[in-house]
C-alpha cells in the first residue's frame, strides 16, 4: 500500500467540503438528501482509513454500522421526499412552510 | 505519495460527487451520485477492507441509489430539470466550501499524520464477524430493530390515505 492516511483524509475533506456547499446552495429537497449522502460517506471513508492505520478492526465495524443507519436514514428521507411532494407539488424546501409556524 | 489508482478514484469521487450536485437533471445526478458512492468503495479495497466496500456496493450502489432514482421518477418532469437557486447564495456557499477545503485540510497537513503508516496486516474479515457477536451484539440488535422501524415508518408515511382500497386494485 502506497496510498498513506493523509491522503485519505484530504479526500474525506473535499468530500465533506462538497456537501456543506450542497447542504448551502441548493434549494431542491433530492440533492440536499444527495449532499447528505456524500457527507456520510466522507466520515465512513474516514473512519476506515483510521482503523486502517491505526491498525484496529473497529474502524470497519463501526463503518458497517454507520452504513446501516444510513440506508435507514435514506429510507425516511425519500418517504419524506414523497409526502412532501404530495402536500405541495413541488420539492422546493422554501415552500414547505407549514412548520414555521 | 498516492499512487495512480488512488489518483484515478480521487478523480471520480470527487468529480461524481460535483456532478451530483450540479448537473441540470436530477436523473443524471442521482446516476453521478452512485459514481461516488462507487468510488468510496474503491477506497475501501485501496484500504484492504474488502468486506465493507462489498457492504457498500451493495447497500449504496445496488439499493440506495436505485431507491433515490425511484424517487425521483415520481417527481414531475419540470421539477426533475429545474435548478432552484439564486446566484448569491451560490457564491457564499462556494466561499464556505473553499474555508472548510483550506483550513481543515492544513489542520491536518499540519498535524502529526502525516508521519503515520503501517506495515501491520489488514484487519481479517473474520475479526469483524467475531466483533460483531461478541462485542457489539446489543447494538447489532439494535441496529436491526432500527431498520426494521425505518423502514416501516417510512411505508406508513409513504401510504396514500386519500386512495380507497377497491380503487388500489384497479
Amino acid at each position: 500500500m502506497t496510498s498513506e492516511l493523509v491522503d485519505f483524509t484530504l479526500v474525506s475533506v473535499a468530500l465533506l467540503g462538497i456537501g456543506i456547499y450542497g447542504l448551502a446552495v441548493k434549494r431542491n429537497f433530492i440533492r440536499m438528501l444527495f449532499a447528505v449522502e456524500i457527507i456520510i460517506n466522507a466520515a465512513n471513508l474516514n473512519i476506515v482509513a483510521f482503523g486502517r492505520f491505526l491498525p484496529h478492526s473497529g474502524g470497519q465495524t463501526m463503518a458497517l454500522f454507520s452504513i446501516a443507519i444510513a440506508a435507514a436514514e435514506v429510507a425516511v428521507g425519500l418517504s419524506l421526499i414523497i409526502v412532501a411532494y404530495r402536500m405541495y407539488q413541488n420539492v422546493d424546501i422554501a415552500d414547505f412552510r407549514s412548520l414555521k409556524g | 505519495m498516492a499512487d495512480a489508482a488512488f489518483l484515478a478514484l480521487t478523480v471520480i469521487t470527487i468529480g461524481s460527487a460535483i456532478a451530483a450536485l450540479e448537473l441540470r437533471s436530477l436523473i443524471y445526478g442521482s446516476i453521478a451520485l452512485m459514481g461516488t458512492l462507487g468510488g468510496i468503495a474503491g477506497f475501501f479495497f485501496l484500504l484492504d477492507a474488502p468486506f465493507v466496500a462489498l457492504f457498500q456496493l451493495a447497500v449504496y450502489v445496488g439499493s440506495i441509489a436505485v431507491l433515490i432514482l425511484f424517487t425521483v421518477m415520481l417527481v414531475k418532469r419540470e421539477l426533475i430539470f429545474n435548478k432552484i437557486e439564486d446566484k448569491r447564495r451560490k457564491f457564499a456557499g462556494i466561499g464556505l466550501m473553499l474555508i472548510i477545503m483550506v483550513s481543515l485540510g492544513a489542520v491536518f497537513l499540519d498535524s502529526g499524520i502525516k508521519t503515520i503508516t503501517t506495515d501491520e496486516p489488514a484487519t481479517d474479515f473474520r475479526d469483524i464477524g467475531t466483533d460483531f457477536v461478541t462485542y457489539y451484539w446489543p447494538a447489532l440488535i439494535l441496529m436491526g430493530l432500527i431498520l426494521a422501524g425505518s423502514v416501516t415508518g417510512a411505508l406508513v408515511l409513504a401510504k396514500r390515505e386519500d386512495v380507497e382500497n377497491d380503487q388500489r386494485a384497479s
